[in-house]
């Protein structure tokens, strides 16, 4: 071990990379009166701090060297202990970046957009915790402590998503939100259960480690993937676990975009991939993580299709694009799979703050039967929309091409799949322009007090877009396909991380260059007739979404989202509830308290019947003796 | 000594507030509490330093029965003194914004049970144990059923008799054990060195189980708990939730598990399964209750359901998890009962419907109230998750299927948890012209305290490792 030298100078800038959004927390909650509209200032320079600190270590570290170490033992019992660790690897490093760079222009949004609300300085609270929590997700060095920061995001979101929680819906959906993560959560700890037995530890070394000795396709290894992905299932809104992802649309914009598109959704891929080994070894979880992912994918596009809230759309197409993402994974193809999270990362925070811009511009309408023609009033806005539109479609040179092709050529090898996730693309592409011309083209159909209020956002809001937009064109290039002869540094970057499993999973199905270039072109050909469609439809027949009475036939229980929350709710929700009641009232009232009370009543009836005994009646006394003693000699002479 | 003055601090202030008035007795209440609580930090530093030899006190009776009284103390122990004579403080103050009739009587009743407590958790010899024991029931009882509610005089005399006639029980294994054992002694070490044959340990185990149980509760010797615990005053309920059902997994580890080890092991399989029914029963029911104050008292029914569980795995890390389990539980109940009783206060209404939209007019309360209920739930970084953790995977070591099932108390206790909270806290303002003080100034510093506590032992519970550890290594193998 001696020759890796630990780059011992930067525990200390690691270190307070989450402890300044935390600082920042505790400030603006207990001192939030005080530091009155500077809170939310201070709260967006912290995350600016821990940006430029992540850079520095970024700079410093490079991908030959980690930074591991514990910093204090946090349970322990028997010969056991588990500490609280960092560790800082290429995959770390990609988070770090990704969490706190989004995170800071989603701060810096937010201070144009939440400013009228009296919740002001509690939002960028719990923003700022939201950051530390997600920080220690792909920080720690154990799943001890990833586990800390998944449960802690999944409080930010409950938090968020409830927001104003004067709204009984709006905390529905939050409660439903942590509750739902509350079932893969209790995956993710069965999962860690097993690997304490088996394993004998919950850092990554040790798990790792151990787990590489043992044979491919072992029973534990697969019990334990399977619980794991459960819990990314929960996370990161996978089929059957997704329903709660569109319902936190009810938080504000800029937490959709931050949390529920960015960042804390894709906990469950950053968690395969830095268990890539563990996946690798169980052929059949991969399987499994594939077809979910692949279902997910084309699922949630295809209800995205009948969508008129301008955030739902944004939820099922984030949806699909973790379906992708797993998909990707599932195929083996982890280093893909991540650079789909980065550059979706961009343009799907990028789209949910244009549609924060473009509500903020409609006064808070969020139906897009409502909206048209907004391009030449909010024309910011909508260029930058159209750049992450474009790059969500898959269109060159946008950098959801770059990423979505690689995770399709990785695919090309297992037809079948291929073929849904080109489709499920192609449907994206189509929700997409969808829901771009209607929201942009054509006239508006607002009302004239909406049409009158119609603005440009503040350049707090406007500066993060055009950020995020120069990056939806250009994060592409971190990962340019061979084809192009340049090197693939997205790849390189991550090389270390997922070495071992490349040696596991055996030579990986390369395309070759005509193939690839084949794909490209079939896949672009795709996008661009659905955008043709769409425009078809949208503009040239200037068609609206029909109102929600009408909708019939297919089309009804699409855009009813296939009724599954009604299931739901039906097979799970209601007969828990009955159960309740049955357990309370029949079972603890009932019965149990019928033996109690019966124990107690016996005690009182002895008392009463031999009292009856007592008569104080001499008469009655010898009489009794009389008899007894008949019966005791009646015994002996038996005997 | 040091044990002796742990009973007679209380002691001497519970004589003293009986004759003492009004707000006088709450005061001297509050400082008898708090000069407890600086003499159990003594005692704390003095047995990390010196361990339990300050402590030892033997008392040999002159006469036939060989009775001793033996005080000592060891890491367990410690604990729960620490335990008792923490939340002690906190409960006194907790009364300070109302108005208790005969105060003087309620507070020198409440100071007579800790005194009780603090005997049950350093008595090293079972007769003296069972004194404590029964004696701390009868200023509970009288608490109870004098500042109750609805029904007091049913469901207190239910309480009463049905932990009377569980620890009738107890005592039966006990004189059997001193009439058997080959020593003639009812002092823990001998009992524990000296073990009854193990073909009798089996029905020894049900007497002293049947009176834990019961105490604890564990389903389904739980049906007096949830009446009581509406029914009694809420600082009558904080007594019952945050110690004395101690008193019961306490005693699973200080006498059931040591003196009969072998009818512990032999009727594992059913306390354990009872057990983790129990967390899954208890907090099924717990959904739907209307009652706030019962939702509260079958959620503490599953909670405490998981520590017996890790007990009776009769693995260490049940055990530690168990311990940590029951000081963090003790805290944050008597946090989750103080939000209730102030709720109630304020609003009028005990129920789960009805009230919302106190978050709009008083954040901070229920800012508080929001952490006490994640410690509840078990999030990372609180004391609830630490103990959480450690007991089920004991549960686990145990049986894979069985943790599955006990498993469900992360999701379901989020379940009820934040139906509560929504319904009681955020929302609307159903009531009309609902007024909500926000925290007062004693408020303030109780809730303050169970935060800090809760945070504290969430992020280092190093603390509890260290003072419990050396006692665990000589419990389990």
């Amino acid at each position: 071990m001696e020759q890796f030298i630990q780059p011992i100078n930067l525990i200390g800038p690691s270190l307070l990379v989450p402890l300044l959004p935390l600082l920042g927390f505790i400030l603006l909650t207990f001192f939030g009166k005080q530091l009155k509209t500077f809170g939310p200032w201070i709260a967006s320079l912290l995350v600016l701090g821990s940006f430029v600190l992540s850079v520095y270590i970024f700079s410093s570290l490079g991908n030959e060297n980690n930074l591991d170490y514990d910093l204090f033992t946090w349970l322990r019992w028997g010969d056991v202990s588990l500490n609280f660790g960092i560790l800082i690897d290429p995959l770390s490093l990609i988070m770090l970046l990704v969490v706190t760079g989004i995170g800071f222009l989603i701060h810096l949004y937010s201070i144009g957009y939440m400013h009228h609300d009296e919740g002001f300085v509690r939002f960028f609270a719990y923003l700022n915790l939201f950051i530390f929590f997600m920080l220690l997700l792909v920080m720690g060095n154990s799943y001890l402590v990833m586990f800390i920061g998944w449960e802690g995001v999944g409080l930010c979101s409950y938090l968020l998503i409830g927001f104003w929680f004067t709204n009984d819906a709006y905390n529905d959906a939050a409660k439903k939100a942590f509750i739902m993560n509350r079932i893969g959560d209790l995956g993710f700890l069965l999962g860690m259960f097993l690997m304490l037995f088996y394993l004998g530890g919950l850092d990554y070394a040790t798990v790792l480690g151990s787990a590489s000795s043992m044979e491919k396709g072992a029973p534990i290894l697969v019990a334990i993937t399977l619980l794991m992905f459960v819990g990314a299932m929960g996370k990161s809104a996978q089929i059957p676990l997704y329903t709660w992802l569109p319902d936190a649309m009810a938080g504000p914009t800029p937490v959709s975009a931050l949390i529920h598109a960015a960042t804390m959704v894709t906990a469950g891929i950053y968690m395969i991939v830095r268990s890539n080994i563990l996946y690798s070894l169980a052929p059949f979880t991969l399987e499994i993580v594939m077809w979910v992912g692949v279902a997910t994918s084309l699922f949630a596009a295809i209800i995205g299709i009948k969508q008129n809230d301008i955030k739902k759309v944004l939820a099922y197409s984030t949806v699909s694009q973790l379906g992708l993402m797993f998909a990707a994974l599932g195929l083996g193809a982890y280093t893909s799979g991540m650079f789909h999270v980065v550059t979706h990362a961009f343009f799907k925070a990028l789209l949910f703050l244009g549609a924060g811009s473009v509500i903020h511009a409609m006064g808070g309408e969020q139906d897009m039967r409502r909206m048209g023609g907004l391009w030449k009033y909010i024309r910011l806005t909508a260029i930058t929309f159209l750049i992450g539109t474009l790059a969500i479609s898959g269109i060159f040179p946008f950098a959801g091409f770059f990423s979505k092709d690689e995770i399709l050529a990785a695919a090309f090898h297992h037809k079948i799949v291929w073929v849904l996730l080109s489709v499920s693309s192609m449907i994206t592409a189509f929700y997409m322009f969808r829901l771009f011309f209607l929201t942009f083209f054509t006239t508006f159909r607002g009302t004239e007090e909406e049409k009158h209020h119609l603005h440009e956002s503040p350049w707090t809001m406007t500066l993060p877009l055009a950020v995020l937009a120069l990056f939806a064109i250009g994060a592409g290039f971190l990962g340019m396909p061979s084809v192009m002869h340049m090197p693939h540094w997205f790849n390189g970057f991550l090389a270390p991380v997922v070495e071992t499993s490349k040696t596991i999973l055996g030579e990986s199905h390369h395309v070759d260059h005509s193939t690839e270039i084949m794909l490209m072109l079939v896949a672009t050909a795709l996008a661009i007739s659905s955008i043709v469609i769409a425009y078809v439809f949208y503009i040239s027949k200037k068609s609206i979404p029909e109102s929600d009475e009408e909708t019939k036939g297919f089309a009804k229980w699409v855009s009813n989202k296939f009724y599954i929350d009604e299931l739901y709710d039906r097979v799970i929700v209601k007969p828990v509830m009955v159960l309740s009641d049955i357990f309370h009232v029949v079972v603890d009232k009932l019965i149990i308290d019928l033996f109690v009370n019966a124990s107690a009543w016996m005690v009182g009836f002895t008392g009463r019947t031999l009292r009856l005994v007592q008569t104080g009646n001499t008469g009655f006394y010898i009489f009794v003796m009389v008899i007894a003693m008949m019966v005791l000699l009646l015994i002996q002479l038996v005997q | 000594m040091l044990s002796l003055l742990l009973l007679l601090i209380p002691l001497t202030f519970s004589i003293v507030i009986w004759f003492t008035k009004g707000m006088v007795s709450r005061a001297a209440a509050l400082v008898g509490t708090i000069i407890q609580l600086a003499f159990t930090a003594y005692c704390y530093n003095v047995f990390l330093e010196a361990g339990n030899k300050p402590f030892e006190y033997i008392y040999q009776m002159a006469v036939k029965p060989n009775l001793v009284f033996h005080f000592s103390m060891d890491g367990i122990s410690m604990l729960m003194v620490l335990l008792t004579n923490l939340l002690l403080p906190l409960i006194v103050l907790a009364g300070f914004s109302r108005y208790t009739d005969k105060a003087n009587v309620f507070y020198s009743l409440m100071l007579l049970m800790q005194m009780a407590l603090n005997g049950v958790f350093i008595s090293f010899d079972a007769f003296g144990y069972y004194i404590f024991w029964e004696l701390a029931l009868i200023p509970i009882y009288f608490i109870a059923f004098i500042w109750g509610g609805q029904d007091r005089a049913a469901v207190t005399l239910k309480f009463f008799i049905y932990t009377l006639a569980g620890s009738l029980l107890m005592l039966f294994g006990f004189i059997y054990l001193y009439t058997y054992s080959p020593q003639n002694s009812l002092d823990w070490e001998v009992l524990r060195a000296n073990p009854i044959c193990s073909c009798e340990q089996g029905w020894i185990f049900w007497m002293l189980f049947a009176a834990f149980a019961i105490k604890i509760p564990i389903v389904p010797f739980h049906t007096w708990q949830p009446d009581t615990y509406k029914t009694a005053p809420t600082q009558g309920t904080m007594l019952l939730s945050g110690i004395m059902l101690k008193m019961g997994t306490y005693s699973l580890i200080r006498w059931l598990l040591p003196i009969v080890p072998d009818g512990f092991k032999e009727w594992q399989y059913v306390a354990i399964t009872l057990s983790v029914i129990g967390v899954v029963y208890a907090s099924v029911i717990a959904i739907m209750q209307r009652d706030i104050k019962k939702l509260l008292a079958y959620s503490s029914i599953a909670h405490v359901g998981l520590i017996s569980a890790g007990v009776f795995t009769m693995s260490r890390v049940g055990l530690q998890g168990s311990l940590v389990q029951m000081f963090a539980h003790g805290v944050n109940v008597v946090g989750l009962f103080f939000c209730a009783e102030i709720i109630m206060n304020r609003t009028g209404s005990n129920q789960v419907e009805g009230i919302g939209g106190i978050r709009k007019i008083a954040p901070r309360f229920a800012g508080w109230f929001l952490v006490i209920v994640l410690a509840s739930v078990a999030l990372p970084l609180t004391n609830g998750f630490v103990g959480e953790f450690m007991l089920l995977y004991s549960v686990y070591g145990y049986n894979t299927w069985l943790s599955v099932f006990a498993g469900l108390t992360i999701i379901l206790g989020a379940v009820y948890m934040f139906r509560m909270y929504q319904k009681v806290v955020l929302g609307e303002p159903m009531l009309e012209n609902m007024q909500f003080e926000d925290l007062k100034w004693n408020e303030q510093l109780v809730l303050g305290i169970i935060g800090i506590l809760i945070f504290a032992l969430g992020v280092y519970p190093e603390p509890i490792f260290e003072l419990t550890e050396p006692v665990l290594k000589t419990l389990t193998p």
